[in-house]
């Protein structure tokens, strides 16, 4: 036992938990934009799914990660843009679509995959960190937090600059609007369908990113239903967080922290069947729900097609 | 500008023969409507009269489908709320359009381009000119859901004003408000239409149009029933004023087809009342009034009507009599029984039926058809159930029967209920309560939205019920129906009866009376 609390143990399991959170991260900043307008986006896997396959694609034959980045978002647009199209235009049910999304891509990349790779599955080359001096010296803290693609920094970022988009902006006051009273935005005279549209499509692009870097960074390979209800668990961080993406960015870490450990046991040698070492991260998740699901609050129009002069 | 038009003052907005439909009902009847700047103009009319309507085409919300809107003279179709407001239409909606969740600058800044930092600054200042030339105080950082109705209502005002509106129109304004808040409301009106301004202002209430307009268009059905124009509107006296408008409200129209018989027939007074209520009680909830101190009685074959503007306590009255809600206190008999702690399906086996005006939310199973929803208040008792399984062939005959009977047009009996017209909704429902052991019915608006042919029908299907010794309540918000059918005629409001008039020749206006809150 005296492996599990060494110092490189330590930084490797938080070096983990950082690569583990920042799908979880744009996932669940992707999902609170969406939920943020009042459309309930359980597609998020499906998109996730989408951008992981198609970054990866990108990635492999371009050789260039950003390449990979770039078509992993455009795929989660291009999923988000069905999505827009049935719920938000059409007026659909959210859920009923949002589900059928997810099955449909987790199918369609599996196939798509397997028609390209057959039973092979390729990696990618190590992606390059970005080295932060001086603070990656720190013990500990140091190799698990600076040492990291540059899109993790980026994605910290987009945190904070999320958060100014929600409070300073016209667009985060339209955004909420859009959510807690479409009606009100509409005689404002702010059309709510394209607001929503714009929110899904944003969605899209985030959780697209989310599953590339899922694949090409934290994994370095695409096999099928490689997100594992990643999007899922982003839609849980967007209603525990209450409109603030600080609070996803806590959550992800969180989940970071029980994904990464179930490897680390697993490496570790624990005793424990994996199985339930695996089911760590979704535990989390019951126990979060148990003690801070009752005061999650969610938009009042969440998940309600609008329709104007409806009566 | 002031080359093209005529007269002094031109309209701002006017609308010319403008009707609007919705499956099933005209909501507005070429209506016309002229909107002058430093006036304001009530629409005056009771739930249902095309108020909101109108409004919502005004606001961009609503497309007309005939007739045509002008705005400073010139035809312009308004087709979006973003439209309305370039052309100056500010709107301060019947149910607040604020987001509770933001602040009320947050609000106020909604609707500029999503590009831009909302301007904080500018608002602050354009919004201390505005409530200083008003006179009210506008809290810009607190959050709307903190604020009063009062307070919200001011700052949908506000943003009006913002917003550089030429024209606000004010829908049922003072319907959440206190009468001091009304008062308010009245003077700053008043302060708005003497910066020019032009306003609308949409009450069903006369005394707040009496004290607060300069012209007045009264709405009944859809239809615009008359115009009372500033000259005479000065020229007259309140009293005259509102005696004036409750002859356009509630008199007679020389074209109207309702108006063909007024067969009352009369009551053998001595008879013993079928049902008696004495000073029953309900408490109110936060969205329904409750029910305060009220007696009556009914004798068999005696029609007693209940009149009063809508959501007055009408419903609340018909389901505690039915059980459905929970009287605190006071006692209705049937037949000399106390039934009040009975259960609903008690009260209904004993003969207490009740014809709910919620036909397809409560009145019936929308997806069930025709047939079972004959039964439904039956379901499990034989003959058309036995050992919990379904007589299809006793429920069919039966069904079938009744169908004949009252006329119901149905393509089968296995068609699902809400398919109907709600005509024949209405006739399954009659059939149902009006079937065997029925002593005592509560009809609530039996002839709400159906048409003439279907109106006349259920009409005579509540006659012929009283005929047969039965003791009917009829709910109504047609006054109309009520002189027509009723020995009596009960006025309520705020949720007790605020006078009892027999129907005799002065009824129409006694009643009116009563229903706008002053003495018979």
């Amino acid at each position: 036992m005296t492996g599990l609390f060494s110092e490189v143990f330590l930084s490797a399991l938080l070096f983990g938990a950082v690569t583990a959170a920042v799908p979880l991260l744009l996932a669940g900043l992707g999902e609170q934009m969406s939920e943020k307008a009042g459309v309930l986006n359980i597609g998020i896997e499906g998109m996730m799914l989408a951008g992981a396959y198609l970054g990866f694609v990108g990635a492999f034959y371009s050789g260039s990660l950003w390449l990979g980045f770039l078509t992993g978002a455009a795929g989660g647009v291009a999923v988000a843009l069905v999505m827009a199209l049935l719920c938000v235009r059409i007026g659909l049910n959210q859920i009923v679509i949002g589900i059928a999304l997810t099955l449909g891509l987790e199918g369609l990349t599996a196939l798509l995959h397997h028609f390209q790779f057959s039973r092979s599955y390729p990696r990618l080359p190590a992606p390059n960190p970005t080295v932060i001096p001086t603070l990656v010296d720190i013990p500990v803290i140091g190799p698990a937090f600076f040492k990291h693609h540059l899109i993790v920094y980026l994605a910290v970022a987009l945190v904070f600059a999320m958060g100014y988009l929600y409070r300073r902006t016209q667009l985060g006051l339209n955004l909420q609007a859009a959510g807690d009273k479409p009606a009100a935005l509409d005689v404002a005279g702010i059309d709510v369908i394209r607001t929503r549209t714009i929110a899904v499509l944003s969605t899209g692009a985030l959780a697209g990113l989310g599953g590339a870097y899922l694949a090409n960074v934290g994994a370095g390979l695409f096999i099928p239903f490689i997100t594992n209800g990643a999007g899922f668990l982003g839609i849980v961080l967007a209603m525990l967080a209450r409109g603030r993406p600080v609070w996803v960015l806590f959550g992800a870490l969180l989940f970071g922290v029980c994904l990464s450990l179930t490897t680390a046991m697993q490496v570790a040698g624990i005793n424990i069947p994996t199985d339930v070492i695996q089911m760590l991260p979704f535990l989390a998740v019951m126990i979060m729900l148990v003690l801070f699901g009752r005061r999650a609050s969610l938009p009042a129009a969440l998940g309600i097609p609008y329709e104007r002069g409806a009566r | 500008m002031s080359n093209t038009t005529p007269s002094p003052v031109g309209d701002i907005v006017a609308l010319e023969g403008v009707t609007k439909r919705f499956p099933g009902i005209v909501a507005n009847d070429s209506i016309d409507l002229s909107i002058r700047p430093g006036e304001v103009h009530v629409l005056l009319g009771e739930n249902g009269a095309g108020k909101s309507t109108l409004i919502g085409m005004l606001s961009g919300l609503q497309q007309p489908d005939e007739g045509r809107i002008l705005v400073d003279g010139k035809p312009t179709p308004i087709t979006s709320p973003r439209q309305a407001l370039a052309l100056g239409i500010g709107t301060v909606f019947q149910h607040m359009m604020l987001v509770p969740t933001l602040t009320v600058a947050e609000n106020l800044l909604l609707g500029g381009p999503w590009w831009q930092r909302p301007r904080t600054e500018e608002l602050e200042a354009r919004v201390a000119e505005i409530s200083k030339s008003l006179g009210i105080v506008v809290k810009l950082n607190a959050r709307v859901s903190e604020l009063s109705l009062g307070e919200q209502q001011q700052v949908e005002i506000v943003r009006a004003m913002v917003r550089n509106s030429r024209l606000l129109i004010l829908d049922e304004s003072t319907s959440m408000l206190t009468p001091q808040g009304i008062e308010e409301l009245g003077a700053l009106m008043r302060r708005l239409v003497e910066q020019g301004l032009a306003i609308v202002f949409i009450t069903h209430k006369l005394k707040e149009a009496a004290a607060f307009g300069d012209r007045i268009s009264v709405l009944k059905l859809g239809r615009k029933v008359g115009e009372i124009p500033p000259e005479r509107f000065r020229a007259l006296g309140e009293q005259e004023i509102i005696s004036e408008i409750v002859e356009l409200m509630f008199g007679k129209q020389k074209d109207d087809p309702e108006a063909a018989e007024r067969s009352v027939a009369s009551v053998h007074t001595e008879a013993a009342p079928l049902l008696q209520v004495v000073d029953l009680e309900v408490a109110p909830t936060d969205n329904a009034p409750g029910l305060s101190s009220i007696s009556f009685d009914i004798r068999p074959g005696e029609i007693l009507g209940i009149a009063g503007i809508d959501g007055n306590g009408q419903k609340q009255l018909a389901e505690a009599l039915a059980g459905q809600r929970t009287a605190t206190s006071g006692s209705v008999r049937l037949e000399g029984t106390a039934i009040e702690k009975l259960s609903v399906g008690e009260r209904s086996r004993r003969g207490l039926r009740y014809l709910t005006d919620d036909r397809l939310g409560e009145g019936t199973v929308g997806t069930f058809p025709v047939s079972i929803n004959f039964f439904l208040k039956q379901v499990g008792a034989a003959p058309f159930w036995r050992n919990g399984v379904e007589q299809r062939a006793e429920i069919d005959r039966r069904a079938g029967e009744l169908v004949r009977e009252y006329d119901v047009r149905t393509p089968s009996l296995k068609t699902p209920v809400a398919r109907l017209s709600g005509g024949n909704i209405q006739k399954v429902l009659l059939a149902r309560e009006l079937a065997d052991g029925a002593k005592v019915v509560i009809f609530n608006k039996p002839t709400y939205g159906l048409d003439l042919a279907n109106t006349l029908a259920s009409r005579q299907r509540i006659r012929d019920a009283a005929q047969r010794g039965l003791a009917v309540l009829l709910i109504s918000t047609d006054l109309e129906e009520l002189l027509s059918m009723c020995n009596r005629i009960a006025v309520m409001a705020n949720g007790s009866l605020v006078g009892t008039v027999d129907n005799a020749d002065d009824a129409r206006t006694r009643v009116g009376r009563l229903m706008i809150g002053l003495a018979a």
